[in-house]
């Protein structure tokens, strides 16, 4: 062992030394005695925690949700990680628990694995919604569902239907292996698929874990393995951007079809040059907004979660709570070459 | 052996205070108390036990490899032996088996991984860089490949809330046990053995290590196969704690792990380290962030600040060398120093010439 170099910094030992003694009297933390836990009351603070930041649908979702918490005079903020994962999740929903926020607002990366986190928000006064991606019903007060899911599926089934005439092969891009809300549009296509299109076959699923890198690579590698492919699904708005990106500069442009969900802003480009001709989505922005709202009904006691429970969530109107405390936004509603230019998110 | 430095002519309490360890503890010191004083909701009674549930993983896997860089050697691949592990404990929980059970598999599993690492760089004589580098990518593989993008998440509450539970009324979770089992067991074992010793003398020079009796090899493979197992163990923590077994669990991990020991002042030449200084490199990089995302600070924010606090940290050495060899001539300090930081400069020499 050595101890060179520390002469020099003698003094500044000193201090330390100095700050030891003073750990000694101050620092043990595990005593609550400050006992602050009390909510403050004011303005009803609103967190978002999408999936994970940058992602520019949450960045659209949490806009009408910030729009929302100006609106009725809340305290809005936007935390999460900068990967998907439900581990890097949960830093986040304690963080607020700790903060004592009013309402948690999250979109789950994994159905269980923030369970036990949002339940200690909850037991903490944390009113937990969930949007765009659900946890299981024991772990939140609200889900804000922005379409059914067989709605969503019947959309995309559709629409693929009539891009590849309703025969030959297609394939299923999604975004990762576990993400809830795909994981079931996916099931319900393929019954779909096999109940009513006889002749298109889903000849494979691959997940890009709505990376936009990986994603572009699984496209690549889809046609690749596939020769007689026709049409790709991509129910996440990444993977249809890297699927039409790749399929755009491609000399499969023009012979297989891209579809599933996106967002305007992202699908202009390739609608405008005919690699999609059509593509779904609800409003992530009125998904956010509605989201707002509700937290805003639970923080007020305006609703509890119970069925047929009502509430206003400002220029957007009434809702209903249905079964398993759950709102919907509404339809999915399909973009075309025709009217995606009365978009912008 | 006893050896002698020109550096115990110092008076002990000057040499047991003056060190980059008190110094980091004296830096958490002051970061908690300051947090406590200005960060809101920051003394709440919630914050020690995330930190300590945030930290845990860290934690642990940080003990054995602070052993590990003090022998001049690194173990990357701990992050995928912790996926790996997870990945064991979910399917073999899917497969009918009680947790304890498939608990004790993965951590023969983290045995095995790290009898294969050490193994290569001890017997077969490979730099532990590229080995490990190399298992970082097969374990990975393995588990990725085992579990597939699936998740296994239906395990027993009675052992997820394990994981998140408080010593009785306590805010302290119960992982702090083992950890603190484990790092009063690693402290003894490097500052208090013979092993130990052997340890610090293979990080200062391998030939000199083995001609006074130290076995370099076994050492090695002993130490490697504690970071496999510790790993291991970390993974069944985290599965537990997020109730979910994925294969890309705790990716990066080993990344946080080595700057907290280098904050922790271990040098990654190696040869000089304490594990007081480790557990508290962990518990500041904790403490920031804790409460840089109470104030709502973004994550890629807080990975920078951690960022430039470890090249500070790791500057600071060479900073102060260079200060010291400001002081005029003749001082009696410029001797004591000189003899004293001799062996590191041999070793370094030494060193470049063995790869």
């Amino acid at each position: 062992m050595k101890f060179t170099h520390k002469r020099a910094g003698a003094l500044g030992a000193l201090v330390v030394t100095a700050a030891l003694v003073l750990a000694g009297c101050g620092s043990s933390d595990d005593s609550s005695s400050s006992g602050s836990t009390t909510k403050a009351s004011g303005p009803i603070s609103v967190t978002f925690l999408p999936k994970n930041l940058g992602n520019p649908y949450f960045d659209t979702s949490d806009k009408g949700g910030n729009a929302a918490v100006t609106e009725f005079g809340g305290k809005y903020s936007q935390v999460g990680p900068d990967t998907g994962t439900p581990d890097a999740q949960v830093p986040f929903i304690n963080t607020a628990a700790q903060q004592g926020v009013k309402a948690l607002v999250v979109s789950a990366n994994d159905p269980k694995a923030i369970c036990d986190a949002l339940n200690e928000a909850r037991k903490a006064g944390t009113k937990v919604v969930t949007f765009d991606s659900d946890t299981d019903p024991s772990c939140r007060d609200l889900f804000i569902n922005q379409a059914t899911a067989e709605g969503i599926a019947k959309v995309q089934v559709d629409m693929i239907a009539k891009d590849v005439n309703d025969a030959g092969e297609v394939a299923i891009l999604s975004a990762s292996a576990n993400a809830t809300n795909q994981n079931s549009w996916i099931d319900l296509m393929k019954k779909d698929l096999a109940a009513n299109h006889p002749n298109i076959k889903l000849v494979d699923t691959v997940y890009g874990n709505d990376d936009d890198q990986t994603s572009f690579d699984k496209t690549a590698a889809l046609l690749q393995s596939h020769p007689q492919l026709k049409g790709i699904i991509s129910p996440t708005t990444v993977g249809i951007a890297a699927a039409a990106r790749y399929i755009s500069t491609s000399d499969y442009k023009g012979k297989v079809a891209v579809t599933g969900l996106g967002t305007p802003n992202q699908m202009r480009k390739y609608v405008e040059d005919g690699t999609v001709t059509q593509f779904a989505l609800w409003n992530p922005e009125d998904l956010g907004y509605l989201a707002a709202w509700g937290a805003k009904a639970l923080v007020d006691g305006t609703i509890t979660g119970k069925t047929g429970d009502k509430f206003t969530a400002g220029k957007l109107g009434e809702f209903t709570v249905g079964d398993g405390a759950s709102v919907l936004l509404g339809d999915p509603f399909v973009f075309n070459k025709a009217n995606i230019g009365q978009f912008n998110f | 052996m006893a050896r002698t430095y020109a550096a115990h002519a110092k008076p002990a309490w000057q040499r047991l205070l003056l060190t980059r360890e008190v110094a980091v503890i004296a830096l958490l010191v002051v970061v908690v108390l300051y947090a406590r004083a200005r960060v809101p909701n920051f003394s709440g009674p919630l914050t020690l036990p995330y930190l300590l549930l945030d930290a845990a993983p860290v934690l642990l896997i940080a003990l054995p490899m602070t052993l590990v860089i003090i022998t001049g050697e690194i173990d990357l691949s701990v992050a995928s032996v912790v996926g790996l592990s997870s990945v064991m404990v979910g399917l073999l929980h899917q497969h009918g088996m009680s947790i304890p059970l498939a608990a004790v598999v993965a951590v023969v599993v983290g045995v095995v991984c790290g009898a294969f690492n050490g193994f290569l760089v001890a017997y077969v004589g490979l730099p532990s860089l590229a080995v490990t580098i190399g298992t970082l990518a097969l374990y990975r593989g393995i588990a990725v490949g085992l579990l597939g993008t699936k998740a296994v998440t239906d395990f027993p509450d009675r052992w997820t809330s394990l994981a998140t539970d408080r010593i009785g009324d306590t805010q302290l979770p119960l992982v702090v046990i083992p950890i603190v089992v484990l790092a009063v067991g690693f402290a003894v074992l490097l500052h208090f053995s013979t092993f130990g010793r052997g340890i610090f003398d293979i990080g200062l020079n391998r030939e000199t290590a083995h001609f006074s009796g130290v076995d370099v090899a076994r050492t090695k493979l002993l130490l490697f196969v504690m970071s496999g197992a510790v790993a291991a163990f970390a993974g069944i923590f985290y599965t537990l704690r997020y109730g979910s077994s994925r294969g890309d669990n705790a990716t990066g991990l080993e990344l946080q792990v080595v700057a907290a020991v280098l904050l922790g002042g271990v040098s990654i030449f190696g040869g000089r380290g304490a594990l007081h200084g480790v557990v508290a490199g962990v518990l500041l990089i904790g403490v920031i962030s804790s409460a840089l995302r109470l104030q709502d600070v973004t994550v890629n924010v807080i990975n920078i600040i951690i960022g430039l606090l470890l090249i500070a940290s790791v500057m600071s050495t060479s900073v102060l060398g260079w200060v010291a060899t400001l002081r005029p001539p003749g001082s009696s300090t410029k001797g004591q120093l000189g003899s004293s930081s001799a062996p590191e400069r041999v070793d370094a020499t030494s060193r470049k010439e063995e790869r």
